[in-house]
């Protein structure tokens, strides 16, 4: 899977109140949701970006709740992927189970600057930055999460087994 | 070689001898939980699957706290969700306004949370029944939908970082300071993906409610749990409420840290969180001048008995400051009702102070004590985020509910020796 866009550069410690405030929880729906995407951290944010752009970050990103509408707010806003040093765990897990793509890479998240074009080949974990032609590798994924997102995320995952113990 | 406690549970209820840290398991959990926020994310998940029952109606907790008695009405649509879900299941333990409380506060009293077990719930201060010895995680609401489908979770075995606090409690000083002084110290990514494990005399000293307060704020340290070894405190407090049999799990002698941690705390001093993250702790002596608008005691970290106990001690016969909004929120409707019978409610009453029925409220900034653009607070819950509290623009700070009672009393943050 590639992905390519336009890169938004965030810092350290990105709480899941600055992606998705609390306000907003009064609602499961992924549009609303993405309305409201990082309003806390740039409330411009969602005017300036364009689906197919990506997040970069710098450590912990997502810390804090265990909000899944975080991560649904990004996916439904229309970003590819989010480009971190390091996530928080409970991100990460969640990001995994709906399939929003993320890599996990300090060398990117500290040469990545607002405005670049990046290319993303998530089966190779590459990260390019097309405006400087550097290229970093992610860490990779456990095995376990590979298999979770070739299935398409947990759902599909737990529907796969769930048929083939009735079967 | 040993296991420490976490690794312990975890291999049990993954049906295994041993396991170390990077495993991937498969484990059985015995407890999945959500609330009126993350439940409705879960079920619309869990109707996807394609199950025609959940696995265990017993084995499942749904707390509606956050938004709840409902603040509009699209939050009393999601709440609806819940319950309507717990219906059609028959969801043993499904907590209505006026038996409900906030969810962190309310399984322990239960008796739902217990030593050895292994608990997920869709809420991320799920960690706080570490207190009891269990390994307790949160997870988001596609693990819970799947969770509560197959009875199951996957979990990487996490490494354990071992905290030893030495030394005698000084007065004022509690689990709220004990925890704020440690990610104070090893900041809020410090226990990312890590098990940390409170151990030593100052541990043993905290009673059950103290015990709590750290556990839960592991999370704010990035971990994955926050366990305290079960002892006779544990035990007791377990007498007459457990809802059924446990096993207590300890770690080895020889178990393996990946790192341990040492505090002399016998000269701590109360703590206080500055804005906009958990790590930015310092003693309260060093504040300087914060004038304050709101001070908020209560949510799963502070809304318990010796919270409301030790606001009580402070607040008894003065006044909140007039130019400060001081908001009290007791937990659980078993801890409303003993603050009632120990006459703190009076006291808090009498003080001025606004005393809510029980919900997660304004921690997150949901409702019941909003900030306006550029106000302060100090509360004694877990996160100090930008616009955590209300808008962008006010603040945050946290601290145990002595010194937020001290500071509702002088309206900047305040020692609580200052007004005593």
């Amino acid at each position: 899977m590639e992905y390519r866009g336009k890169v938004w550069v965030f810092g350290d410690d990105v709480d899941t109140d600055a992606i998705i405030p609390a306000r907003y929880l009064n609602t499961s729906d992924p549009g609303e949701l993405a309305a409201h995407c990082m309003e806390d951290a740039d409330p411009a944010f969602m005017v300036k970006m364009q689906p197919g752009d990506m997040l970069a970050a710098g450590k912990n990103f997502g810390c804090g709740s265990s909000r899944e509408h975080a991560p649904i707010a990004i996916k439904a806003a229309g970003i590819s992927c989010v480009i971190a040093a390091s996530f928080a765990r409970i991100f990460y897990r969640n990001a995994i189970n709906i399939g929003l793509p993320i890599l996990e890479s300090p060398e990117a998240s500290k040469a990545l600057q607002e405005g670049q074009e990046v290319q993303v080949d998530l089966k190779a974990g590459t990260i390019t930055n097309l405006s400087t032609g550097e290229v970093f590798q992610a860490t990779p994924f456990p095995d376990f999460m590979r298999q979770l997102m070739d299935a398409g995320g947990l759902i599909p995952y737990v529907q796969q087994k769930v048929a083939g113990q009735k079967g | 070689m040993g296991m420490t406690m976490a690794e312990k549970i975890l291999a049990r209820h993954a049906g295994r001898e041993e396991v170390a840290p990077g495993d991937l398991v498969l484990a059985r959990v015995d407890l999945v939980l959500g609330n009126d926020i993350t439940a409705p994310v879960a079920i619309r998940e869990f109707y996807r699957i394609g199950v025609e029952d959940v696995f265990d109606r017993e084995r499942i907790a749904l707390v509606p706290d956050h938004f709840v008695p409902n603040k509009d009405i699209q939050s009393a649509e999601q709440a609806k969700i819940m319950r309507d879900f717990a219906r059609k299941f028959n969801i043993l333990h499904y907590f209505e306004v006026g038996r409900m409380g906030v969810e962190h506060a309310l399984l322990p009293e239960a008796g739902l949370t217990l030593p050895g077990e292994l608990i997920i719930g869709a809420d991320s201060h799920t960690c706080t029944y570490g207190a009891l010895g269990a390994f307790a995680t949160g997870v988001g609401s596609t693990d819970m939908a799947a969770a509560m489908a197959t009875g199951e979770a996957w979990f990487k075995v996490p490494a354990t970082i071992k905290f030893i606090y030495r030394g005698k409690l000084p007065p004022w000083v509690g689990g709220k300071d004990l925890i704020l002084h440690t990610i104070g110290d090893i900041g809020v990514d410090g226990g990312l993906y890590k098990a940390l494990e409170f151990t030593g005399e100052a541990i043993e000293e905290l009673d059950m409610d103290g015990r709590f307060t750290m556990s839960n704020m592991a999370i704010e340290a990035g971990a994955k749990a926050g366990l305290i070894a079960p002892d006779a405190t544990t035990r007791d407090y377990l007498k007459g409420r457990a809802s059924r049999p446990y096993r207590e799990a300890f770690s080895d002698e020889d178990a393996c840290y990946e790192k341990v941690i040492e505090y002399d705390v016998s000269n701590l001093e109360p703590q206080v969180a500055f804005p906009h993250l958990p790590e930015n702790a310092r003693p309260v002596r060093e504040a300087g001048d914060v004038i304050l608008d709101q001070v908020i005691i209560g949510s799963c970290t502070n809304g318990r008995i010796e919270d409301m106990r030790a606001a009580a001690r402070v607040l008894e016969g003065k006044k909140v400051h007039k130019g400060l909004r001081l908001i009290i929120i007791p937990a659980t409707q078993a801890i409303y009702r003993q603050a009632i019978d120990e006459g703190l409610v009076h006291t808090f009453l009498d003080a001025g102070a606004a005393v809510s029925t029980p919900t997660c409220g304004p921690c997150l900034g949901g409702y019941m004590g909003i900030l306006a653009r550029g106000e302060k607070a100090l509360a004694t819950t877990n996160r100090n985020f930008v616009g955590r509290m209300g808008h962008p623009e006010s603040e945050v700070y946290l601290s145990g509910p002595a010194v937020a009672a001290a500071s509702a009393v002088t309206g900047r943050i305040t020692h609580p020796e200052e007004v005593l």
